[in-house]
Order: structure tokens, then sequence, then C-alpha cells
């Protein structure tokens, strides 16, 4: 370690392992520190992801691929099955399930070998200033607090981030802004190759159940619920339930729980010196709880215009501020959509999410994605859901 | 007013941490820490997963 970098990314997630990947091709300087002592591990995530656009920043690896999928199949609260997300033309698989915890170390050594020094077990514990300005960190390795300087800090540290806070952006999230989570990896099932998804305040209220499927006899079985509907009822008392019930043969080999940030776009994301990435920045999608490849495309986007700032160098906020405006065009316009349709769909009983299931009877969804799947309700069932128009216009 | 963390439930996944709206909690290693600026004000008890987060009302 060395005590100055022109860039410190604190988290090595995808975010922050595609961000300190990034800035060092392109010729920086880079720390990537990571405070736990196995990237990857615990794992808190369902590892669902759609193949192009991971694609588009790292080429497909067995070693942390564990399956391919189909597609999506989505049921009601009453079972009615809505099929979707099949490949139009060929009858490809379009998604994998990954191996978490071997795919973020890959994407770390990806950085590693791109230039980036890679600390574990180094946590961030504070910010370094002058005159206002973030300079570098406080971090603490193996019980020894060290002070090492920067240019820029990028935060991506995910749900628990504390560097925004820590560079007065608040980013706490109301329990309306979390999914908060439970899964299993269960064995001795078949789950087929669809991503499933149970809708339902039997399953899930305010969010949704799932199984991935990460081979023939083995799955991610999960659930989340809206942070403001947990309480009495805890994700994991659900989720027991639910294995119990449905999956009596199932052998739990492996327990994972976490939120998802469900917020929408944050007002605030970057600071004289400071960029926040990925979860820290609240970029998981708040419909599906997808965030690993928008992390991945904001962690891109972030480098550039750290480089950028590299060669004016200038590390202002107004600098910055490309990087905010650039995700904010791109995913930010996608989370505000998926917002929208969250904040209607936990609104809804079992009874109307019915209705909207049985909608769509006789018609094939099966090539579909979600935009054209919700303009499809949206026609069949106005009244429902009119406060969707402004999508569609 | 604080919060107790039962670290043999505590699945150290960080959503506590995300929601505490004043920046009490924070994870390191395997475990939650709570500092001396918590207000008891009980979001991170409501959203943990695993209800591993309990009011003290000391
Ligand atoms: C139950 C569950 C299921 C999910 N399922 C899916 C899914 O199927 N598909 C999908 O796309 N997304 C899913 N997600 C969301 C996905 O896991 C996240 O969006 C994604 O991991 C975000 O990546 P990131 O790099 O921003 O943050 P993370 O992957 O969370 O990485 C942040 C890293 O920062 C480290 N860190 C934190 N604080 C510090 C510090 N002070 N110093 C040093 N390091 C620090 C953490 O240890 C961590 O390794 C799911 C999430 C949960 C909880």
């Amino acid at each position: 370690m060395k005590n100055k970098y022109d860039v410190i990314v604190v988290g090595a997630g995808p975010g922050g392992s595609i961000t300190a990947k990034i800035a060092a091709s392109g010729g920086l300087d880079v720390l990537l520190i990571e405070k736990r002592q196995e990237i990857g591990d615990p794992v808190r995530c369902a590892e669902g992801v759609g193949k192009d656009a991971l694609k588009k920043h790292i080429e497909p690896d067995n070693k942390w691929i564990s399956s391919e999928i189909k597609g999506s199949k989505i049921f009601s609260p009453d079972g009615t099955e809505i099929k979707m997300s099949e490949d139009a033309s060929s009858g490809m698989k379009v998604g994998y399930v990954l191996e978490r915890k071997v795919f973020d170390r890959a994407l770390a050594q990806e950085a590693a070998m791109a230039g980036a020094e890679v600390m574990v077990k180094t946590r961030a514990t504070g910010l370094l200033r002058s005159n206002g300005k973030v300079t570098g960190i406080k971090a603490m390795y193996m019980g020894e607090t060290h002070n090492i300087n920067a240019d820029i800090v990028i935060g991506a540290d995910g749900i628990e981030s504390k560097v925004g806070r820590w560079g007065g952006i608040d980013t706490s999230l109301k329990p309306n802004d979390i999914e908060t989570g439970a899964q299993f990896l269960v064995s001795n099932i078949e789950p087929g190759d669809y991503n499933l998804f149970y809708l339902g305040d039997n399953y899930a209220p305010g969010g949704y159940l799932w199984v991935f499927p990460k081979g023939k006899h083995i799955a991610n079985v999960g659930l989340g619920i809206l942070g403001s509907k947990s309480g009495n009822v805890r994700a994991i008392s659900r989720l027991h339930r639910y294995i119990e019930t449905y999956m009596p043969k199932g052998k739990i080999v492996e327990m994972v729980v976490g939120g998802v940030p469900v917020s929408g776009p944050i007002k605030q994301t970057v600071a004289d010196g400071l960029m926040l990435v990925g979860d820290a920045a609240r970029q998981s999608d708040p419909l599906t709880g997808g965030g690993i490849t928008n992390a991945m495309d904001a962690g891109k986007m972030a480098a550039e215009v750290c480089i950028k700032a590299y060669e004016k160098g200038d590390y202002s906020a107004k600098t910055l501020k490309e990087y905010e405006d650039k995700w904010r065009s791109t995913i930010g316009k996608e989370l505000s959509k998926s917002l929208q349709v969250k904040n209607l769909l936990v609104k809804l009983n079992d009874e109307q999410l019915n209705q909207l299931a049985h909608s769509l009877d006789g018609i094939d969804t099966s090539k579909m994605e979600l935009p054209s799947l919700l303009f499809t309700l949206f026609k069949k069932n106005p009244k429902i859901l009119w406060e969707l128009r402004t999508l569609f216009v | 007013m604080s919060v107790n963390v039962n670290r043999f439930k505590c699945g150290y996944c960080g959503a506590c941490v995300g929601v505490c709206p004043v920046g009490a909690l924070e994870l390191i290693e395997t475990w939650i820490e709570v500092d001396i600026t918590c207000t008891g004000c009980g979001v991170c008890a409501k959203i943990c997963p695993v209800g591993a987060l309990e009011l003290n009302e000391k």
C-alpha cells in the first residue's frame, strides 16, 4: 500500500471492481479495498442476470456460471402462469444464474490484472478532507489504521454504504425503500430451466418469492418483502414456511440474507472528490431488485469520468457531475419507470393481481420483455393500471 | 434507548446499516456495532430479515 493514489474504490462488489478495472486500464493509479477477507462471501444475491447486459462487461466463463435460463415464469396469487422473456428468434437461453462468490472474485482479479492494487480485509472507516474536499480515506487493516490519500474516492460499498454519508450525502433508506430478503440454496428439488417468480401476500407482501435454478436438482429459493411490511413476520420465517409447504423434500444447503435498495434514483451521488456507484448509489431496480449489471454499468461510467477528471486535473463536484448526468439519463430513467410500477404493484391486492394475470389469457407473452408485457397489461386493464399511463406515451 | 443485536441470529447482511437514519450502525467483520447516536427509532429492528435486532428500553 502506498500513501497516495489517483483513485480509491471502496468495496469490491461488481460495481467497485468494474470501476477499478476501467480506471486502471485508463492509466490511473487505483486502490480497490474490500472489508471482507473473501471477496463475494457471504453472498447477498439471488444471482440472476441477463446475458446481454452481462456480456457488455465480461466474457462469460463457466467457472462462475451455475446455469443457463430459458426465460421467466411469473405466477399470480391463484397460480396463473405468465411466461416471458424467452429468446425471440432461436430459442437460445437468455440468462444466467451466477456463482457470485466466484464471479465477484473474478471481477476483482480483472481489476488487479488491469493494474489496480487490491486490499482485502481492509475497511474504510472515514474520509480524509481538506478545504471541504474529500482527499482520501481512513482505513483499517488487521487492527491498524492508515490514512490513504487520493484525488477521487469512489463509494461502491453496497447497501450498507457509509462513504456517501461521510461525504454529506444522505443515502439512508426508508422502510418503503428496501426489500428485506432471505434465501436458501435448496437441493433435492427439480427447478427446471426458467426463473420463477411468485406474487401475492401469501408469499411475499410487497415483493415476490423466487426460484432461480442453479442446477438440475438445486436452486436459489428466496423472497423479499417490502421493509414497511416486515415486522412481526420476518422474511426468513415466511421462507421456512414456503419450503415446508411447497418443497417438503427440499434440503437447505446454504442460507443468504440481505436487503436491496428499491428507492429509485436518489438526489445526489457526487461531491467534491467523491462518487457513489451501484447499491451505494441506490441504483438497483425497484421493481426486480436486480442490481448487478446496473452497478457494473455505473462503474464503467464513473471510471470514464475519473479518467477525464484526471486529464483536466479537476476533481470538483462540477467535473464529476458528468457521471451523475450520464447515469441519470440511462440507468436513472429505467429506475424511475420501475419505481412507478413498483409503487402501484405494492398497492394491488391478490384479487387484482389475479385479474391482471387472467387478462392475458390467450395472449402469447412468452417472447415479451417487461416493458411490452406491462403495455399489454395496461391496454387490457386500464382501470387498475391507470397510474402507469405516463409510461407509455 | 438503543438497540440490541443478537449476534447468533444476525446474518451480517448490513440491511440495518442501510436504513439507519442517523448512521449509528456499522457492519464490522461479522457483527453489527451500535454507536451512541442511536435514537432507538426501531427502523433497523423492523426491517431485519431474521429479526436479530431488538429495541432496548433502558
Ligand atoms: C437477497 C438478494 C437477492 C438479490 N438478487 C439479485 C439478482 O438475482 N440479480 C441481481 O442483478 N441483483 C440481485 N440483488 C442485488 C445485487 O446483489 C446488488 O445490487 C449488487 O451486489 C450490487 O453490487 P455493488 O457492487 O453495488 O455492491 P455489493 O455487491 O454489495 O458490494 C459492496 C462491497 O463493499 C464492501 N464494503 C462495504 N463497506 C465497506 C467499507 N467500509 N470498506 C471496505 N469495503 C466495504 C462490502 O463488503 C461488499 O463486498 C439481490 C440482492 C439481495 C440482497
